[in-house]
């Protein structure tokens, strides 16, 4: 019997597993948590020591956000660059969702570097503190805000609209109907995820 | 009303040169299609500017849009040439050989590499092994022929090969054309009992898992082959197998 000679199939099915979990399933927790902002400084600051107080919060952060972050990223990076985008020729739905789903990967690779930087390594490593004051300061910038902003939508796009291709690379989703079906779910979930994170968002303003 | 059709093609002496374009113009005539185009050029292969020129190549067989030889890009969108009308068409007509496969000469190009990866997948069903595999005939049930037989009609043309951001001269991806042809093959009755291989075949270099699910193959096949579905089809097999294959043994 035919036996597999090459390891690109697993990968991308790693990519695509990783990109629903853990990424997904910590950007619904990230959005979720980052809300208790609206209910006032306090609130929000309890919530940063519950989770900074978390046992094993290096092994949970490396094994389960890190690396699986790190894998999706750089693969997905080789992805993009396997592919050759042809909007002009082929400007179909589907075809412009295929380009925008790479294109916010990309961004989102900066976006979340950098977002990592500031808001946790720095405090790693020069222990600043991370705080409801701390994210009012730095908001206090336009371009901190707009940035932060473009960031919170798209990873809201890229993971809801992950979701749709996830279900046909894994066979959840079949037929067009189902696709279709699909497409409305995971553009009202964008919707829903977007402004779940813009409200948490003002919230420090 | 013009009273002459006007092209502009895109030539190519050999695989390795470099191509070129040049413009030739005949006379209107109702109900005249691309191939038919071409063969009043070939008659008479003078440019528009008066040059004579060696004629136009290009490749067609049945003339009615079962062959899948005369495919190439017209007017910028992938067609078969033989059911290309010129009436439907804006002018000058632009013909070019496809851009995914090694052009040949001309609008000829080599499809080959489709007819490899059938080979590849192992797309076809045995119907004798050291000895025999059925009994009599292989039944296949309405329903189940309602929703296979359209698969059958892929006539190994490349336009959802062409129209794939992920296809690419370079690379190995077998595309939308073999994942139906493994779908369609993995349903038959005496098909199936290779349908592991087929998938171990997906599941190599090339294989399913670089489709990146653009959708463009569907809106092209001339033989409105369901292409998304049987990549949906068979993404929903090769988990399984990988079940099979990690937790089966
Ligand atoms: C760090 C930067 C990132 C890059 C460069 C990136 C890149 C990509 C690319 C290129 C794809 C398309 C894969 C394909 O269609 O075959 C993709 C899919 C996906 N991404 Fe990301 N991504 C990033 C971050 C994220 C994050 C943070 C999440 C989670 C919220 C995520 C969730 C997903 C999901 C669920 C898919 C769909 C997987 C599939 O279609 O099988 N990605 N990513
Ligand atoms: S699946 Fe359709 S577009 Fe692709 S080769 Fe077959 S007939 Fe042509």
């Amino acid at each position: 019997m035919e036996t597999i000679k090459d390891n690109s199939f697993f990968y991308r099915r790693l990519h695509s597993l990783l990109g629903i979990i853990p990424l997904g399933l910590f950007i619904l927790e990230h959005f979720f948590t980052n809300s208790f902002a609206m209910q006032g400084s306090t609130v929000f600051n309890d919530k940063i020591v519950f989770f900074a107080t978390l046992p094993y919060l290096i092994v949970i952060e490396i094994v389960f956000i890190f690396i699986p972050l790190l894998i999706h990223g750089i693969y997905g990076l080789y992805i993009v660059y396997t592919g050759q985008a042809n909007q002009i020729q082929q400007s179909y739905y589907r075809n412009w969702m295929y380009l925008i789903q790479r294109v916010t990967g990309v961004i989102l690779l900066f976006y979340i570097g950098w977002h990592v930087w500031t808001t946790r390594l720095s405090a790693l490593f020069y222990g600043k503190e991370v705080s409801f004051d701390m994210m009012h300061k730095m908001l206090a910038s336009p371009l901190v805000f707009w940035w932060m902003l473009l960031g919170v939508v798209l990873v809201a796009f890229h993971f809801a609209n992950g979701i749709w291709s996830f279900s046909i690379v894994w066979g959840i989703t079949i037929g067009p109907k189902a696709q279709k079906r699909m497409g409305y779910f995971t553009m009202g979930l964008f919707v829903i995820l977007a402004v779940v994170g813009v409200r948490a968002l003002y919230a420090f303003l | 009303m013009t009273n002459t059709i006007r092209f502009k093609i895109k030539r190519q002496d050999s695989p390795d040169s470099s191509p070129y374009w040049q413009e030739f113009e005949i006379p209107y005539k109702a109900g005249h299609n691309v191939v038919s185009a071409l063969m009043v050029i070939r008659e008479t292969p003078v440019t528009r500017d008066g040059k004579k020129v060696k004629p136009v190549v290009w490749e067609c067989n049945c003339m009615e849009e079962v062959c899948g030889a005369c495919t190439m890009l017209i007017n910028g969108e992938v067609k078969q040439s033989c059911s290309a009308l010129i009436d439907d068409l804006d002018q000058p007509i632009v013909l070019e050989p496809m851009s995914k496969f090694p052009v040949v000469r001309d609008l000829m190009v080599d499809r080959n590499r489709m007819f490899e990866n059938l080979k590849k997948s192992k797309a076809w069903v045995d119907i004798d092994g050291s000895w025999d595999i059925h009994e009599g005939a292989p039944r296949i049930s309405q329903e189940e022929w309602d929703r296979t037989y359209i698969f059958s009609r892929c006539i190994t043309c490349g336009s959802c090969l062409e129209v794939c951001p992920q296809f690419d001269k370079d690379n190995d991806f077998m595309g939308a054309q073999i994942i139906a042809q493994v779908y369609l093959k993995n349903t038959h009755p005496t098909g199936k009992f290779k349908s592991a291989d087929r998938l171990h075949a997906l599941m190599g270099k090339g294989g399913i898992a670089e489709c990146g699910n653009a959708q463009n193959c569907v809106e092209v096949c001339p033989k409105e082959i369901p292409l998304t579905t049987a990549i949906g089809d068979v993404g929903r097999q090769v988990t399984f197998q990988v079940l099979k294959d990690w937790f089966g043994k």
